[in-house]
């Protein structure tokens, strides 16, 4: 019960509104530090407005997102929230802060449904580009870089070093030079995983990384993320169809249906919940059969 | 035969003129997708700075020729940067999400300021420089027309090689390359990886200033004049250059400006220099019509 005792993010009556289009409607939920958070839900759920919001894609119509890399305390949060500030170094209201000071300053990594790797550079360099902020800072504007003085090589060293251990990890090792965009498809998706890990992000938010793998795949996918919470490197917090993954790696399942979530809970309880049931196969159908479809991984 | 190569010779220097201006256009619309038209005038403007420094330093203080131009070049590079960097952040930043026509018409704007500014200050006529360094050497002599090769065309043609290589360099192994290269594919995901895609665009900038002031003291150096509206037209070959060499690609900036620098001289020379400039714009025309993009660049790039 991680996200009750030590919430990393605590989204509070988030809406958002498309003109008519009521989106994410009230939508209040935590996710706990060191978890792996599923957000799941039928097609036109609201996850990715849900998703772009939290990230400063959008800006929410109404409501309030918090985090905090440290420790979020709700008294805090409320000095915070009537201050006019965004942040305190330590606590970030994040529907106030646009998509670059989200990542810069309170560490969320997000990737997208669709590959947004940098196509046509190495595998290698798209995990530098990650770690370009800290670089850019040790090279002087490049300047530095090009008189090759040792405080550049040393971070440049450390750079290569991360980027080479997690192409090792996701076993792209010998295709560190290799166009990002000439990968097999599952491999792209783990890059843009590790990509985003080099960023050494608080909260890893993963837009359906399993879209399009095969089961191989999705289950090497599986390991790659539970590895990463295992070894408490960062929180995770994941949009997927795919139920078989869903309820392997996650400590926690938030579900939403039209905008509103209807259920929030351990995997065990959210597959049992009758509303969710309800959601994915309509209220006809008997009780077995979705236990039997959910759990065979057929919910999405 | 030892026209054709006096001519060669001229072609190559006015092509890596040529050349080092269109580097300018090619990275700016590499990283942000914009044709910065006011990019000819920054190089008449750095030439217009090198030529008062040089006066000034010559003529006033008494420095000899070889250290004056150095310290010109240098001052010609440092406050043309400053200038185009202050000309994207007050005329192009604001602009980047809107539409496309936007920044590029702001960019016209600044073009005939500047070009306008320096005809108050300056007056429209050709500013001189005293000839320097007009040391040759003899090719082919005893024919019908000795061919030469002077000091300052060595010079121009040594430092833009030396300078791409240089730029090269950075580009491809720096992480002010690397930025540069991942906001050009998606300048949205770099931000979004903590690439500060305002500084890596704002250095384009810079760097693009600084190359088109060499090239503008270069050409003072080579012509000895330059005049008010100087910017516009060696501006738009250098931007034909660019297009011909297959615009956001750095290599074809180089080899499209020593192309355009050859057609000029050998149309001038063989038919006549009244339509020159009319061949080198219809090598523009030709290259949108059979081959938009252009000798080294990648399909699909966006054309103009």
């Amino acid at each position: 019960m991680n996200w009750l005792d030590d919430p990393i993010l605590r989204v509070d009556h988030l809406t958002m509104r498309f003109g008519g289009l009521l989106a994410v409607n009230d939508v209040s939920f935590a996710a706990g530090r060191g978890d792996i958070t599923a957000l799941i839900g039928p097609n036109g759920a609201g996850k990715t407005t849900l998703f772009n919001c939290l990230t400063g894609f959008y800006q929410p119509t109404a409501g309030r997102i918090a985090f905090s890399s440290e420790k979020l305390d709700a008294e805090k949060i409320e000095t915070l929230t009537r201050s006019a500030r965004k942040h305190d170094g330590e606590t970030f209201l994040l529907e106030r802060m646009a998509d670059h000071e989200i990542v810069r300053k309170a560490r969320l990594a997000r990737t997208f449904q669709n590959i947004r790797l940098f196509q046509g550079m190495s595998a290698l360099e798209n995990l530098m580009i990650a770690q370009d902020e800290a670089l850019s800072r040790a090279a002087g504007l490049s300047f530095i870089g090009l008189l090759g003085l040792p405080s550049w090589r040393r971070a440049e060293q450390a750079a290569v070093d991360r980027a080479v251990a997690w192409l090792d990890r996701i076993g792209l090792k010998k295709r560190a030079d290799d166009p990002a965009g000439s990968l097999p498809y599952g491999d792209q998706r783990r890059l843009e995983i590790a990509r985003a890990m080099c960023t050494k992000p608080a909260l890893l938010c993963l837009d359906e990384p399993a879209a399009g793998l095969n089961a191989a795949e999705s289950h090497g996918l599986a390991e790659l993320l539970r590895g990463i919470r295992d070894q408490g490197e960062t929180s995770i917090l994941l949009i997927e169809h795919d139920m078989s993954v869903v309820m392997r790696i996650s400590d926690h399942v938030v579900v939403l249906d039209y905008g509103q979530k209807i259920a929030d809970g351990s995997p065990r309880e959210v597959r049992e919940d009758p509303a969710v049931i309800a959601a994915y196969l309509g209220v006809e159908e008997q009780e077995e059969a979705v236990e039997e479809a959910v759990l065979s991984g057929g919910g999405a | 035969m030892e026209i054709f190569l006096q001519q060669l010779i001229n072609g190559v220097t006015l092509g890596s003129i040529y050349g080092l201006i269109a580097i300018g256009y090619t990275m700016v619309f590499g990283i942000i997708g914009m044709v910065n038209f006011a990019h000819g005038d920054v190089f008449m403007l750095s030439a217009f700075i090198a030529l008062l420094l040089l006066l000034l330093l010559t003529q006033m203080l008494g420095l000899a020729a070889a250290p004056a131009f150095v310290v010109a070049l240098v001052a010609s590079m440092a406050l043309t940067a400053l200038w185009n960097f202050a000309i994207e952040r007050v005329a192009y930043r604001r602009l980047r999400g809107s539409f496309r026509l936007a920044p590029l018409i702001s960019a016209i704007g600044m073009s005939t300021f500047l070009a306008n500014f320096v005809t108050v200050t300056q007056g429209p006529n050709n500013k001189s420089i005293p000839p320097m360094w007009d040391q040759v050497i003899a090719i082919t002599s005893g024919g019908a027309y000795d061919v030469t090769l002077s000091y300052k065309q060595i010079l121009i043609v040594a430092v833009t090689g030396a300078l791409l290589a240089a730029f090269w360099f950075v580009v491809q192994k720096t992480p002010l390359g690397r930025a540069q290269r991942a906001c050009e594919q998606d300048a949205k995901m770099a931000a979004l990886l903590g690439v500060d895609v305002n500084r890596t665009v704002a250095l384009t900038f810079v760097i693009g200033a600084a190359l088109a002031a060499v090239a503008g003291s270069l050409y003072l150096l080579q012509y000895g004049v330059v005049k008010s509206s100087d910017g516009f037209v060696p501006g738009v070959k250098a931007f034909t250059a660019a297009v011909l060499g297959g615009i956001g690609s750095l290599p074809g900036a180089v080899l499209g400006g020593l192309l355009i620098g050859l057609i000029e001289t050998m149309w001038g020379q063989y038919f006549g220099s009244d339509y020159k400039d009319v061949a080198a714009f219809s090598v523009l025309a030709i290259t949108l019509i059979f081959m938009p993009s252009g000798l080294m660049g990648r399909p699909d790039v966006e054309k103009v």
